[in-house]
């Protein structure tokens, strides 16, 4: 997994509140069972101008230009709720997207992120808008800056906000560790619990 | 001071506490489909991994495979053959437990799982599906998860997760006519919006949930998710018992009393104390539908199309906006009497015998009104038998229904079947998102009562006072 520790880039500006994963990836567009393939999916029923065509929509902000380098995503309360497929995250990360932020997340999709070298930052609203504002104002010169080493993220004015995140997702995150291999470290202790609930709960083991 | 449900649930599968409210947590039963395992199998297996405890392990054929009858591997979805069969064979590589097509234990995985006796009462079981909260009604701790998150899953027999905060909701009270479990949900997520749940487990609680049969607390917490919520689970009792007692995966025996002991003792203590308590009086609800692109854009059906304008919060006014606009809805137009194209019964959330049955009073005798498409799926293939032997299909098929194979059909659109552009329908599933059942299709989510009732009359109708209105 990619790792993520610092960076500076240009933010989208995408302030809707509960955008489902629905909507980053349609389950049309999933069309091979492969984790690669799904950028041009992304977004695809705001994106496009026809259901399953590829004319784009030039209201849409990752349409237009200097956005469509955008690295960060701006949202709304409760990002990514609905269904768990993880070819959101995947859509979002091949499309370029490397950080979001947002005030609350659905919860599966919060998890999906930090598995994938993508930081899902929980910021208040306000801040959210207040940067989406300032980045408005002149988006290739009003970058964001995020710091997961530090866990802040300093707005185009220098205003630097801290974020609160997991220290396991963080550390998975930061070291890009493949989370199957730091709990292989716990076999014994696996084994050592199924010793123990075998005989307390012996109804578990078909 | 004691402990809710929640916290003994968690507390019985805790392998290692990892500091910071996050722990490694066993998991009893994993369950997969091949719509977002076959990716998960198919890199276990490149990665050179194995699956520690297959034979805890079950996997069926739900989210892809084609609903109409004399089906086969072939589906309207594209590409959606590979997924079946890259599933089947990993599966089989794995030596998982296989409900394959043809197989009668075959069905949706969330209606299989309680059925079979695989979710019992006191487990954690993981699904790469977010509706896997639907357990929670059997006093399981359930929740959905990515496929990274299943390999992991499948790979350790474990899973790290950080203790979301306790809810307690209380629904209080008995439930008027025409009211169910869908209802109740509904309207909790209405008045609390989709993210009120958000970073809490819910234990549901309350004279009302009590009262509800296990299938209705199943169709309860489905759509906890919907609620934001990391889960939902409600206290397992008698009803519960009786439910999981002689099923296949159910202990036997013995172990049935030990069991039931274990589970006897699921419940919060009386001196729990919860991060927040709801209290809802279900004597208030009347049956509900939605109107907007949100689970949270909800209403009685007795009430009219909300106004955008009286919305004070400005973000929750422009996604109203929206989903007017792609429900093409004016405001304070009656949600009773909005003309329809489609109803469908089936996904999770609905397409339990009961629901059949409940859906199947309403039909009897009656007809859907003309030029509307209807059409039932049986929630698995143990259902469709079960409502096959009581007759349930022909009540449907000749009140003009489609009859058809188990699976999550048109609960979403995957390419495959849709209901078209613009369609309207009335459905018993879980999500009304902008183009879920299809490209810019129109989605009211209800009970099956009001799915069927609104198929007769060819609108949103008021169960309650059907027989008038005919």
């Amino acid at each position: 997994m990619e790792k993520f520790a610092r960076l500076k880039a240009i933010a989208a500006p995408l302030l809707r509140i509960n955008v489902d994963t629905d909507a980053i990836i349609p389950s049309r567009e999933i069309k091979r069972v492969s984790k690669v393939g799904l950028s041009d999916g992304l977004f695809a029923g705001w994106r496009y101008t026809e259901p399953g065509g590829r004319a784009e929509d030039p209201a849409f902000i990752l349409n237009q230009d200097p956005f469509r380098q955008a690295k960060i995503l701006l949202s709304g309360l409760n990002f990514g709720c609905g269904s768990s497929r993880e070819h959101a995250v995947w859509a979002l990360a091949e499309w370029g997207i490397r950080s979001i932020m947002a005030p609350s997340y659905g919860t599966i999709f919060y998890a999906n992120c930090a598995r994938n070298g993508v930081l899902p930052v929980i910021l208040d609203n306000d801040i959210v808008e207040e940067m989406a504002r300032q980045v408005t104002e002149d988006p290739e010169q009003n970058l964001i800056e995020v710091d997961l080493g530090e866990c802040t993220v300093t707005a185009p004015d220098s205003t630097v906000h801290s974020f609160e995140i997991g220290v396991a997702d963080r550390e998975m995150l930061l070291e890009g560790l493949d989370a199957i291999d730091v709990t292989r470290k716990r076999d014994d202790e696996i084994l050592a619990f199924q010793v123990r609930d075998r005989l307390r709960r012996p109804w578990i083991y078909l | 001071m004691g402990h809710t449900i929640i916290d003994k649930l968690w507390n019985q599968h805790l392998v290692a506490d990892l500091g910071d409210g996050t722990a490694l947590l066993y998991l009893d039963r994993i369950f997969l489909h091949e719509r977002t395992v076959s990716i998960a199998l198919k890199s276990l297996q490149t990665g050179g991994r194995r699956v520690r405890n297959p034979e805890q392990v079950f996997c069926t054929m739900d989210h892809i495979v084609d609903t109409n009858p004399g089906r086969s591997d072939s589906t309207r979805v594209p590409g959606g053959m590979a997924f079946i069969k890259t599933t089947r064979d990993a599966a089989r590589a794995a030596g998982l437990n296989l409900f394959d097509l043809g197989d009668d234990r075959q069905g949706i995985v969330h209606v299989v799982s309680p059925e079979q006796g695989i979710a019992v009462p006191g487990v954690t079981l993981v699904c790469p599906d977010s509706h896997t909260c639907t357990v929670g009604g059997i006093g399981a701790l359930a929740w959905g998860i990515g496929s990274t998150e299943a390999e992991h899953a499948l790979a350790t027999k474990t899973l790290v997760v950080k203790k979301p905060a306790t809810m307690r909701v209380i629904f209080d009270g008995h439930t008027p006519y025409g009211v169910t479990a869908k209802d109740m949900i509904l309207h909790l997520i209405g008045k609390y919006s989709a993210s009120g749940g958000a970073g809490y487990a819910i234990e549901f609680a309350g004279e009302a949930i009590t009262a509800l049969p296990i299938e209705a607390r199943l169709t309860l917490c489905n759509m906890a998710v919907e609620f934001g919520a990391w889960t939902g689970v409600i206290a397992p009792d008698n009803k519960t018992f009786e439910y999981v007692r002689g099923r296949p995966y159910a202990p036997k025996g013995k172990a049935w009393d030990r069991a039931v002991e274990h589970w006897r003792s699921l419940v919060s203590d009386p001196d729990a104390e919860f991060d927040r308590e709801i209290t809802i009086d279900v004597a208030q609800i009347v049956p509900q539908i939605t109107w907007g692109t949100s689970p949270q854009h909800e209403a009685g059906i007795d009430q009219r199309v909300p106004d955008p304008a009286e919305e004070p919060d400005p973000n929750r006014r422009l996604a109203m906006e929206r989903a007017l606009e792609y429900m093409d809805l004016a405001p304070g137009t009656p949600l009773e009497g909005i003309p329809v194209n489609a109803a469908f019964i089936g996904s999770c959330t609905n397409s339990r015998l009961s629901d059949l049955r409940n859906a199947a009073k309403i039909l009897q005798g009656r007809n859907v009104a003309r030029g509307v498409k209807a059409i039932c799926v049986p929630g698995s293939s143990q259902v469709k038998l079960a409502a096959e032997a009581e007759g349930l299909d022909r009540i449907f098929t000749e009140a003009g229904f489609e009859w058809r194979e188990s699976g999550c059909s048109m609960c979403f659109f995957a390419g495959g079947e849709s209901f078209g552009l613009e369609e309207r329908v009335v459905t018993s599933t879980n999500r009304n998102f902008e183009n879920r059942q299809g490209p810019h299709t129109r989605s009211h989510l209800a009970s099956p009562t009001t799915v069927a009732a609104s198929a007769v009359l060819g609108k949103l109708a008021d169960v309650r006072k059907l027989d008038q209105q005919e």
